[in-house]
C-alpha cells in the first residue's frame, strides 16, 4: 500500500497553483486535507503525475462573514469551521451537520472545499451546500466563475470543475430569521459514510429537504411543511424518485425507508426549532 | 504467629506492560531493528477467484532498478515442499499458487527490492495471463454434482467427511414427542488485529539454515510445518517472536505461509528480507474464521427436555486446507451438547473447499459457528412448544453435583455448578427488572426483545483433538496424539533477581504482569522484583509442539507451569535458608522480600541473598539440594487423552460456564438495534487478575458484537472479495459498544495448577446467539442471518413497500439482492434517429469508438466482436483497461445483447446488457437498456460502496454519447441533447 511515484509541488501562492494547474491539467491533483485522496494514492486507485499541496496557502484559510453569506476559503479545515464561534447562529445547519463528518481527527485535517471538490455521494458538506443553496467559487488562470451548488455536482465524485480550475471558496447563505434547521444521518457506525444523511430547513416560505448517501449526488426538494397531510406522499415520491443505491452496507429499499422516516423526522425537528 | 502476606494473584495490579505501550514504546514487529542490507518484499496477489495460470511475465519487473529478485510459484516450489495437510487427501498446499489461482488474494509472485515502494512498482509491471475458471463460492454449491473442482487431483471439493454416533440418537428421535430443527449459514469474519503480519527472514547458505523473526503466535506445531516445507531439519529454522504484539486473537497463527515465502525470498535475494502485510492484504488473504452451513435437529419432550441432537455441519475452509484445519470444526467436538445434559448425538461433518481465502485460528475457534445454531435452536424449541426460553435452558443444563461430567461426545467437564451460576446471574443481573422494562417498552409500542444464551467455554486444547478427523483405524496406524505441554522457566541471577520465561507468545493477555504475580507470590516478592521475558526463540528456549498462545491456555496452563517451576525452586531455597537460619525447612516462609522463620520472623534473610547462594557458593548447598539458578517445567495434564476408539474426545482440559442475557430495542425510525442491557455471567475458575479478566470479556464481547451486527468477509457470486478496507469491514468501535455487566461465579478447575480456566473466547461464542435471540424476540423473526445489517433489519422491521405505479418512463431495474455485488441497472434514452440508423451505429466500430467512454480506438475482430483500450473511472479514480466486447442475440433493428469484459490494474469487470429499440411516438427511437455487471479485483475490494454509482456513471456516459451521436446525424431537433441529458440524469 505505497503510492506510485509522483511529482510533489508546494506552491506559496494561489497564482502558482493556478499556473501549475494550467500546465498539467488532468495530470495534476490538488491535495487538501488528504483524508480521501491519500488513501486512494496509497491503494494506487489514483495515479496523478503531479500532486499540488495547497495546505501551505494559509492566506486562504479564512472564514468571511459577508452579511448574506459566509464565505469559506479553500484552506479552511472542517474543524476550523466547526469551532467558528458564530457558526451556531449564522449557519445552524452546519453546526448540526459537521459533528457527523468522520471523526475529530479527520476533521482536523480535512478541508471544507476539499470535501466539496471530492463530491462523495455521502458527504455532509456538499449536502449542506446544496440544501442552503450555496455557491462554489472557481478560479483558473483564465477566469473566475461562481456556480450554484445544484449546477456543481454532476455525478458520483464528478463535478463541473474544469481540470485547470480550483475551488477558491464556497459560500453558504446565512440563516435568515424565522428558519429552523435540522440534520440527521444513519451510518453503520459513528463516522462512517452515511447510508442516508438528511438536512431539513423550514422557514416562512416552506420546507426544503436535502438528501445525501442515497443517490449519486446530493439532491434537494421543496416540500409541504410538516403538518401538511401531503407530506408523507411527497416523501414517498422522493424516495422512489431518487436513484437509491444498493451496496455492501445497505439496500436501496432501506435507503428509501430512511428518506421517508428521517425526512419526516428532520422536517418536524426543523419546524420545532424555528427562531 | 505468622508473617502477614498480601498476595498479588487475584488483584488487579497495574499492568507491567502498560507504561511502555501507553507511551509509544512498544516493540512490535515493524519496530525491531534489522540488518542494514535488509530488502523489502511485496506480493502480487490473484485478482480473481479461480483461474488457470497460463503465464506470468516478470521480465519488466526484474528490469526495474532496485529490484533484487522476482519469484513465482515455480521458483518457490523449487526450494520447498508442499505444506503439510491435516487430513489424508490427494492435494498439494503451496504458499504461492503454481498452476492455478484459487482465491482472490492468493500469492502468485513476489518481488524483493530496496524499498516497499519499488517492490510495489515492480508488481505493477508483472503481467499475469489467467484463464478464468468457474468460481465455487457457496459451500453447498461446492458439493453439488458437476460443481467445478478446485483441486483436480482430489476429484471433488469434499476433502473430508466423517459421521459420528454417540448413545442411541435414532431411538431418541423415534421416541421423541417433537423434532425441532434449525438451519444456519454462519458467515465469514475475523477478529482483525490492529497489527498485521510481519516477517523478517534471513538465510545462511553456509549452514543451510533459516533465521526468521515473525509475529507468529503459535501453536509451535506450525514450526514443524514450516521446517518441513523449507526442507530443513527443525534446528535449521530458528523462529523468533517480537516482545510485543499488536493483537492476534488466533489470526497470527496464519502467518506461516509467509514465514516460508519470506525465508525463500531471502534465500533467493541473498540478503535479509522484510515483509509487512498491509491492511488490504490482511483482510483479503490472511486467515478468516470458517463459514459453516449447519442443520441441527433436536429430539424434544413436551416439557422442552432435549433427548438427542442431530448435527449436519458443512465447514467451508476456503481454497486450501491449511494446518491445523479442519481444527475449527473439531475443536468443539467434545462439547457438541453445549451446557446441556444430552446423551444421544449424531454428527455428520463435511469439510469443503471453495474459492475463498483459507481459514485458520480465530478467537472463539469453532465456538461461534456451533453455539449460534444450538442456542438459536433452544429458543426455537421454546417458541414452538409455547414454553419460556429460560425454562427450556434450565431443564436441559448439566445438573449441579455432576462434575466432573463426561459429555456424550467425550469432553470431561472439569468443574462448575451451572444451575447455581444461572440463578446468581438472574438475581445479580436484574432479570426481573429486564422483564419489566420489556413490558413497559412494548406497552408504548416500542420494539423490545430479550435474548438468552448459555455456553461452555473450552480452554487448553488437547493437541490430539484434531485427529478425531481421522477414522479410528487411521489414528491407530498414525499413533496416538494428545496433551497440551506448557513450558515455563524461572531463573535466578547472581544478585538474586528472578526472571521468568515461558514458551508462549503474548497477544495482549498481560503475560508479564500475570507471571510476575504468580511467581512473586511464590517467592514472597513484590511485582517489580520479578521480570518476565516474553520473546521466544526456538533456537535457545525450551519449547514443545504445543507451545504458543492459543485456545485460552495462558492462565490455566502456562501460568500454572510457571507456578510449578517457581515452587520447585522455592523448595530448594527453603532447604538452603533452613540451613542458614538453623530451622527445619517446613518452618521457612517467603514474604516481603525475605525468607524467614515462621515462628520467629526476626530470624530472617533477604530473599536475594539466599537466592544467590547457588551462584556464589554452590558447594555450600545442603546435601541433596539441587541448584536454584534455573528451573524449567514441562507440564501436561493427564486428562487430555487421545481420542478413544469410539471417537470420544476430551477436546479441551477446562470448561468455563457462561450465561448471558440482554435487552435489545429496535428503533422504529431507522431500524437500528440498540443494546439496552447486556449481562454476562462467567465461571472461569480462579481469577488471577480481575481487571484482565474483565478486559478479556469486554474484548470478546466487542468482537461478538461485530460478528452479530457489522462484520463479514463478503464475496460476490463471482468470488470477488468485497471487504478490503475497514470501511467495508466495519468493526464496532467504542461508540458502538455498550458496557456489559460482568458477573462471576467461581468453580476452580481441579485440573490446572492455579485452578484457573480460560476466559478469552467465551463471549465470541455466547453473545451472537444472545443478541440474535433478542432481535427474534423483538421482531418475531424465525430465521436470522448474520450479520444483522441495516438492510436485513429493515426487512424485519418495516412493512413491505408499495412501488408507485410506473408511468412507463423507465423500465424497472432488475431486482438486486442486498449485499450482493452483482451490479444491476436500467435506463432509457430517446433519440431522433430512426431505429435502423441507431442499429447501424451500435454495430459500427467507428461509432463505438466515439461513444465507448474513454476509448482509445476500437478494433473489429469480427462483425460481432470488438476489442478496445479504454480509460474508465470516476473522479480521481481512473485507470486504463483492455475491453473485449461481443454482440449476441441480435434481433434486427429491435434488440441486441452486449457483453463485455474489461481488465486492468485496478481490477476486472464483466457485464451484459440488453438494448432494445422501439419506435417513439412522434418519430425517433426509444432506446431502453438493462444491465448486470460484476466487478472484481482491487476496485471491488476497496471501493464497494461506490461501484453501483460508478457503473451507472460509466454506462450512462455510453448512452449519452450514443444519444449525442444519434442526435448529431441531422435528424435531431435542436435541444435534443439537453433533453436527453436531463432524461439520462433522471433515469440512468
Amino acid at each position: 500500500m505505497k503510492p506510485p511515484a509522483f511529482d510533489f509541488l508546494r506552491p506559496d501562492t494561489v497564482a502558482e497553483v493556478l499556473d501549475t494547474l494550467a500546465r498539467h491539467g488532468g495530470a495534476a491533483v490538488l491535495l487538501g486535507g488528504g483524508q480521501s485522496l491519500v488513501p486512494m494514492l496509497n491503494m494506487r486507485l489514483s495515479r496523478p503525475a503531479v500532486l499540488i499541496d495547497t495546505l501551505r496557502l494559509t492566506q486562504t484559510a479564512v472564514i468571511e462573514d459577508r452579511g448574506d453569506t459566509i464565505r469559506v476559503g479553500m484552506g479552511v479545515r472542517q474543524a476550523q469551521l466547526e469551532h467558528w464561534p458564530a457558526l451556531p447562529r449564522r449557519l445552524p445547519l452546519l453546526a448540526r451537520a459537521i459533528p457527523w463528518i468522520g471523526h475529530v481527527q479527520t476533521r482536523a485535517r480535512g478541508t471544507v472545499c476539499g470535501s466539496v471538490a471530492h463530491a462523495d455521494p455521502s458527504a455532509e458538506l456538499p449536502l449542506c451546500l446544496l440544501a442552503l443553496g450555496g455557491h462554489v467559487h472557481l478560479r483558473s488562470r483564465r477566469k473566475t466563475r461562481d456556480l450554484p451548488a445544484d449546477q456543481f455536482f454532476a455525478g458520483m465524485m464528478s463535478t463541473a470543475r474544469a481540470e485547470d480550475e480550483m475551488i477558491e471558496a464556497v459560500s453558504f447563505p446565512a440563516a435568515p430569521p424565522g428558519t429552523g434547521h435540522a440534520f440527521r444521518e444513519v451510518a453503520r457506525r459513528h463516522g462512517d459514510f452515511a447510508i442516508a444523511a438528511v438536512a431539513g430547513i423550514v422557514g416562512p416560505a416552506g420546507a426544503t429537504l436535502a438528501i445525501a448517501g442515497v443517490d449519486d449526488i446530493p439532491r434537494r426538494f421543496a416540500l409541504p411543511a410538516p403538518g401538511d397531510s401531503a407530506l408523507d406522499d411527497a416523501l414517498d415520491g422522493i424516495a422512489w424518485t431518487l436513484n437509491a443505491r444498493d451496496d455492501l452496507h445497505a439496500s436501496a429499499r432501506y435507503r428509501r425507508e430512511l428518506v421517508r422516516r428521517l425526512g419526516r423526522a428532520v422536517l418536524e425537528e426543523a419546524a420545532a426549532c424555528r427562531i | 504467629m505468622t508473617v502477614a502476606t498480601e498476595t498479588l494473584v487475584g488483584r488487579s495490579v497495574p499492568r507491567v506492560e502498560d507504561a511502555a505501550l501507553l507511551t509509544g514504546r512498544g516493540r512490535y514487529m515493524d519496530d525491531l531493528p534489522v540488518r542494514r542490507d535488509t530488502a523489502h518484499l511485496a506480493i502480487l496477489r490473484s485478482p480473481v477467484a479461480h483461474a488457470a495460470i497460463r503465464g506470468i511475465d516478470t521480465a519488466r519487473a526484474r528490469a526495474l532498478p532496485g529490484v533484487h529478485a522476482v519469484l513465482t510459484g515455480a521458483d518457490v516450489a523449487a526450494l520447498t515442499r508442499p505444506m503439510t495437510v491435516g487430513v489424508k487427501a490427494d492435494v498439494e498446499c503451496w504458499p504461492m499458487a503454481r498452476d492455478r489461482v484459487r482465491y482472490v488474494g492468493e500469492p502468485v509472485a513476489m518481488v524483493v527490492a530496496d524499498s516497499r515502494y519499488i517492490a510495489e512498482d515492480a508488481l505493477d509491471l508483472i503481467a499475469l495471463d489467467l484463464a478464468p475458471l468457474p468460481p465455487v463460492i457457496d459451500p453447498e454449491a461446492a458439493l453439488a454434482p458437476g460443481a467445478e473442482v478446485l483441486h483436480p487431483s482430489l476429484g471433488t471439493n469434499l476433502i473430508n467427511e466423517r459421521r459420528f454416533r454417540y448413545g442411541d440418537p435414532e431411538a431418541a428421535f423415534a421416541g421423541a414427542a417433537h423434532r425441532i430443527s434449525i438451519e444456519v449459514r454462519y458467515p465469514r469474519n475475523s477478529c482483525t488485529p490492529i497489527e498485521c503480519y510481519g516477517v523478517v527472514g534471513e538465510y545462511d547458505p553456509g549452514e543451510d539454515a533459516y533465521d526468521v523473526t515473525a509475529n507468529f503466535q503459535g501453536p509451535f506445531s506450525i514450526h514443524a510445518v514450516c521446517a518441513l516445507a523449507l526442507k530443513v531439519p527443525g534446528n535449521r529454522l530458528r523462529l523468533r517472536t517480537p516482545p510485543d504484539s499488536g493483537g492476534s486473537f488466533g489470526v497470527k497463527q496464519g502467518i506461516f505461509p509467509y514465514v516460508i515465502l519470506t525465508a525463500v525470498a531471502a534465500r533467493a535475494a541473498g540478503r535479509p528480507v522484510k515483509w509487512i502485510e498491509d491492511r488490504l492484504e490482511h483482510l483479503m488473504a490472511s486467515v478468516s474464521a470458517t463459514n459453516r452451513v449447519t442443520r441441527l435437529s433436536a429430539a424434544v419432550e413436551p416439557d422442552g427436555r432435549v433427548t438427542a441432537l442431530d448435527w449436519d455441519q458443512i465447514e467451508d475452509c476456503g481454497a486450501h486446507l491449511r494446518a491445523p484445519e479442519p481444527a475449527t470444526l473439531y475443536r468443539m467436538h467434545g462439547n457438541m451438547t453445549g451446557a446441556y445434559d444430552i446423551r444421544n448425538v449424531a454428527i455428520r461433518n463435511r469439510v469443503v473447499l471453495t474459492n475463498k481465502a483459507p481459514t485458520g485460528l480465530n478467537r472463539g475457534f469453532g465456538g461461534p459457528q456451533m453455539y449460534f445454531p444450538l442456542e438459536r435452536l433452544m429458543r426455537r424449541i421454546a417458541e414452538d412448544l409455547g414454553l419460556d426460553h429460560l425454562d427450556v435452558i434450565r431443564r436441559n443444563l448439566v445438573p449441579s453435583g455432576a462434575f466432573p461430567y463426561r459429555t456424550a461426545t467425550g469432553a470431561l467437564l472439569d468443574s462448575g455448578d451451572y444451575p447455581a451460576a444461572l440463578a446468581a446471574a438472574l438475581e445479580e443481573g436484574g432479570y426481573a427488572d429486564l422483564l419489566a422494562r420489556r413490558d413497559a417498552a412494548r406497552a408504548e409500542g416500542r420494539l423490545y426483545g430479550i435474548g438468552l444464551s448459555v455456553a461452555i467455554e473450552p480452554s487448553i486444547s488437547n493437541m490430539g483433538y484434531i485427529t478425531t478427523v481421522l477414522t479410528p483405524d487411521q489414528r491407530a496406524k498414525a499413533g496416538p496424539k494428545n496433551g497440551a505441554q506448557a513450558v515455563a522457566t524461572v531463573a535466578i541471577d547472581p544478585l538474586g533477581a528472578v526472571t521468568v520465561k515461558v514458551a508462549s507468545v503474548p497477544q495482549g493477555q498481560g503475560h508479564r504482569t500475570v507471571l510476575a504475580q504468580v511467581v512473586g507470590d511464590t517467592f514472597g516478592l513484590p511485582l517489580t522484583a520479578v521480570r518476565v521475558n516474553t520473546e521466544m526463540d526456538t533456537g535457545r528456549d525450551p519449547w514443545s509442539i504445543a507451545s504458543g498462545n492459543y485456545s485460552s491456555r495462558f492462565a490455566g496452563a502456562v501460568a500454572g507451569a510457571a507456578r510449578m517451576a517457581a515452587e520447585r525452586l522455592r523448595g530448594r531455597l527453603a532447604a538452603i535458608a533452613a540451613a542458614q537460619l538453623n530451622i527445619r525447612p517446613d518452618r521457612v516462609v517467603f514474604a516481603g522480600g525475605r525468607i524467614a522463620d515462621r515462628d520467629n520472623p526476626d530470624n530472617a534473610l533477604p530473599f536475594t541473598r539466599v537466592a544467590a547462594t547457588s551462584h556464589w557458593a554452590p558447594a555450600t548447598l545442603p546435601e541433596g539440594t539441587a541448584q536454584t539458578i534455573s528451573e524449567t517445567v514441562f507440564w501436561t495434564p493427564d486428562q487430555l487423552e487421545a481420542p478413544t476408539a469410539e471417537d470420544g474426545v476430551n477436546s479441551s482440559l477446562c470448561h468455563g460456564f457462561i450465561f448471558d442475557f440482554c435487552g435489545v430495542e429496535i428503533d422504529r425510525t431507522t431500524g437500528q438495534p440498540r443494546i439496552d442491557r447486556y449481562v454476562t455471567m462467567h465461571d472461569c475458575g480462579t481469577i488471577l487478575h480481575p481487571g484482565m479478566v474483565e478486559g478479556q470479556v469486554r474484548g470478546g464481547f466487542a468482537q461478538a458484537l461485530g460478528a452479530t451486527f457489522y462484520e463479514e468477509f463478503a464475496y460476490g457470486e463471482d468470488g470477488a472479495f468485497l471487504a478490503g478496507t475497514l470501511a467495508d469491514y466495519p468493526m464496532p468501535t467504542v461508540m458502538e459498544t455498550p458496557e456489559p455487566r460482568i458477573l462471576h461465579f467461581t468453580s476452580p478447575s481441579p485440573f490446572t495448577p492455579l485452578g484457573a480456566k480460560g476466559v478469552g473466547e467465551g463471549n465470541c461464542m455466547s453473545t451472537p446467539s444472545c443478541l440474535a435471540n433478542a432481535v427474534a424476540d423483538a421482531t418475531g423473526a424465525r430465521d436470522l442471518q448474520l450479520p444483522l445489517t441495516p438492510a436485513r433489519m429493515a426487512d424485519l422491521v418495516f412493512p413491505p413497500e408499495t412501488p408507485p405505479a410506473r408511468t412507463g418512463t423507465a423500465p424497472a431495474p432488475p431486482a438486486a439482492r442486498p449485499g450482493e455485488r452483482a451490479l444491476t441497472g436500467a435506463g432509457r434514452a430517446e433519440v431522433a434517429a430512426a431505429r435502423a440508423a441507431v442499429w447501424d451505429m451500435l454495430l459500427d466500430p467507428a461509432t463505438l469508438a466515439a461513444i465507448i467512454p474513454g476509448a482509445h480506438g476500437v478494433e473489429r475482430v469480427t462483425d460481432t466482436h470488438f476489442r478496445a483500450e479504454v480509460t474508465l473511472g470516476v473522479g480521481p479514480v481512473k485507470d486504463r483497461y483492455r475491453a473485449d466486447i461481443r454482440l449476441s442475440d441480435m434481433d434486427l433493428h429491435r434488440g441486441v445483447t452486449l457483453s463485455g469484459v474489461v481488465e486492468g490494474g485496478l481490477g476486472s469487470g464483466r457485464g451484459e446488457g440488453r438494448i432494445t429499440l422501439s419506435d417513439r411516438d412522434g418519430g425517433g427511437t426509444l432506446i431502453e437498456y438493462r444491465y448486470t455487471a460484476g466487478v472484481g479485483g482491487k476496485v471491488a475490494s476497496v471501493g464497494g460502496r461506490l461501484l453501483d454509482g460508478a457503473a451507472r456513471v460509466v454506462i450512462g456516459q455510453f448512452f449519452q454519447a450514443l444519444a449525442r451521436h444519434a442526435g448529431g446525424g441531422g435528424a435531431a431537433p435542436r435541444g435534443l441533447i439537453a433533453r436527453l441529458r436531463a432524461l439520462l440524469r433522471r433515469n440512468a
